[in-house]
């Protein structure tokens, strides 16, 4: 029966085996848009990065422009009644607070936002681990550094794309609250374009340090948990830790290393008590804390047995 | 083909596969056997270069799986059912698989169809049952119509249709040239599978030559008898030379006579036969005993609980007497 079944019927067609050139970037980079577009996981995560985002910008904002309305009706924000020369001045601080800090304010919810796709970067990568998915990945394209890199490609864009919609949004949104008490900013504003582009850079390179650290750790959770570690609460404790004896440095020189000061500064205004760096020499900083997680995820990928 | 040579692979102190050489040639299955843990799956990941040898090489069609340009077009591997992502639908998983290897789009509905899932395909494979699992990876194996084909444990959790089915594939596949590699801890399985064996046990080769030659060289001859008179056939054939095992029912096993033999000495010492039967061991138990020193795990068994002794009573002991364990 065997020897006379004709081979189409057998594996179900002819496939070509003498195709000119390998398997390479290109077919994987398909292969790997493929997998993120066809879970869900993806459609949540960043359904809650923007909503995260935008919302919390949003409310943040809110917040703002109704204390600016109470004090325009001579009251505080709780609705004391406060002397109409206190309340004038007072208003006239507020509004050049929110003014300068326009744009910050409406980007607010990127600090929740970060640890939001930290969680997808990680996945992108334990997911294989946690499923079992890596063993017949690499089984179709065992070239290791190609999955790899065109795993990492597909995610940044994802990130880059969804982060940039994401800061834009949340920024009009922001902006549009503030107008109301006529402290909004524009995108031609100084600085305004950078700092919301800066933003979807931010969340992107985010993702992309989660990324690394998931395909150094290959667990979900420890991924996840080294990524907010290093942003969040690395973040918190510094607020925390003793200052150095004087005369030594000052804390606020040990703080600008800590990531998130590193790269937050490119889309936020005020930074109290760091001393940061210039906006794009601490994103390249930033950067460069994503690129060691990558680097030291791809040199465990080629050499662990999967 | 696949050839590996002296493939060692070593996970902490544990030697998982020693010194593994062997050849797996195009155009017949080759069962590859041994009791869990003897180390199949571990070489069937050297192959794939999942792992990486402690020492050796192994190569598929002559190079290293990195090195084929068309890894997919030249092997298809069915390692586990569950190496798949549980929340993407079994279209989106072949497809992202044929993508690596810019296999057309046609491909994924063409083994779709091949392997029966296509009114699921758009359902997430988590939902899937083992069965169906194993349809999926099968389908991803043959997405290239790869010239070599590897399969561990394919039968693992299928029904007897599914295993007929996977059973008729293999054939088919091999009958075409194809180089089949199929892992089973089962001996019953290859038997009615398998053209070639290899087998090894902790590690290590045991065996690699057809499924006759493994009976042939593995199981002593033995024949069947019954007597009314046990005592006298042990003792004649025991002064023959020859080994006899009882059983509960009364018959005895004559090991190293051929049944011509065994009625000629009965003949002689005037013992009365009811029964003469040559018997051919079946690989089940030519496998057993080749492996018996060589599994890693023995289940111990509850004392007392009435097992079976292994039979190895020399001619010229009572029946009773082989059952000493229980009495003790």
């Amino acid at each position: 029966m065997a020897a006379a079944t004709a081979h189409s019927a057998l594996v179900g067609g002819e496939v070509s085996h003498d195709v000119p050139g390998r398997a390479g970037f290109r077919g994987t980079l398909r292969s790997e848009f493929t997998k993120i577009r066809s879970v869900r996981s993806t459609y949540w995560t960043l359904l809650a990065l923007v909503v995260v985002c935008v919302g919390i910008g949003g409310l943040f904002a809110w917040g703002q422009a109704q204390r600016l309305a109470s004090l325009r009706s001579g009251t505080t924000f709780g609705g004391r009644v406060l002397p109409h020369a206190q309340a004038v001045a007072l208003l006239a601080q507020r509004i050049a607070y929110v003014r300068s800090a326009a744009v910050s304010i409406s980007l607010f919810g990127l600090l929740i936002g970060q640890l939001v796709i930290v969680v997808l970067g990680a996945l992108v990568i334990t997911s294989e681990y946690s499923t079992g998915m890596i063993r017949t990945s690499l089984t179709t394209m065992p070239r290791r550094a190609t999955l790899l890199a065109a795993k990492g490609t597909v995610f940044a864009a994802v990130a880059l794309v969804t982060g940039l919609v994401t800061s834009f949004l949340a920024f009009f949104v922001g902006q549009a609250i503030l107008a109301t008490q006529h402290v909004s900013a524009t995108l031609g504003t100084p600085g305004a374009l950078r700092q919301v582009i800066g933003g979807g850079l931010f969340l992107a390179v985010c993702g992309m340090l989660s990324f690394g650290l998931g395909a150094m750790l290959r667990h979900t959770a420890g991924a996840i948990a080294a990524g907010i570690g290093l942003l969040f609460v690395l973040l918190i404790l510094s607020n925390f830790l003793p200052s150095p004896p004087s005369g030594w440095f000052g804390q606020a020189d040990i703080d600008k290393w800590i990531p998130f000061y590193a790269g937050a500064h490119i889309w936020q205004d005020q930074m109290t008590g760091v001393n940061p760096f210039s906006p794009w020499v601490g994103f390249g900083v930033f950067c460069a804390y994503a690129a060691a997680a990558i680097g030291g995820g791809l040199f465990l990928f080629l050499r662990r047995d999967a | 083909m696949i050839e590996a040579q002296g493939l060692t692979k070593r996970y902490g102190g544990t030697l998982a596969v020693d010194d593994l050489s062997f050849t797996v040639e195009p155009g017949r299955i080759t069962g590859f056997l041994g009791p869990n843990g003897a180390g199949k799956t571990t070489t069937m990941r050297l192959i794939l270069g999942l792992d990486r040898p402690t020492r050796g090489t192994v190569t598929v069609n002559g190079r290293q799986l990195r090195d084929l340009a068309w890894p997919m077009r030249e092997v298809g591997a069915l390692l586990d059912a569950k190496a798949v992502h549980g929340g993407r639908s079994a279209y989106h998983h072949l497809l992202c698989l044929a993508q690596t290897n810019d296999l057309p789009r046609r491909r994924v509905e063409e083994v779709l169809d091949l392997v029966g899932l296509r009114e699921v395909a758009r359902k997430r494979c988590g939902e899937f049952s083992l069965g169906m699992g194993q349809r999926l990876g099968i389908a991803a194996a043959l997405l290239g119509d790869p010239s070599i084909l590897m399969f561990d444990e394919p039968v693992n959790g299928l029904d007897p249709e599914g295993i007929l089915w996977i059973r008729n594939l293999m054939k088919a596949l091999a009958a075409e040239g194809k180089t089949v590699f199929v892992s089973s801890h089962l001996m019953s399985e290859m038997e009615n599978t398998a053209d070639h064996l290899i087998v090894i046990g902790r590690g290590r080769l045991i065996a690699e030559c057809s499924v006759e030659e493994f009976i042939a060289a593995n199981s002593q001859q033995s024949v069947r008898v019954r007597t009314p008179q046990p005592d006298m056939l042990s003792a004649a054939a025991a002064g023959a030379g020859a080994t006899v095992r009882h059983d509960r029912s009364g018959v005895l096993t004559v090991l190293g006579m051929t049944a011509a033999q065994v009625g000629d000495l009965a003949f002689e010492h005037g013992i009365r036969l009811h029964e003469l039967a040559p018997a051919q061991a079946s690989l089940e138990e030519a496998f057993m005993e080749l492996t018996a020193s060589s599994v890693e795990f023995h289940a111990g068994l509850p004392r007392g609980a009435g097992q079976h002794e292994p039979a190895g009573v020399v001619g010229g002991m009572a029946p009773g007497a082989a059952r000493t364990g229980e009495v003790a």
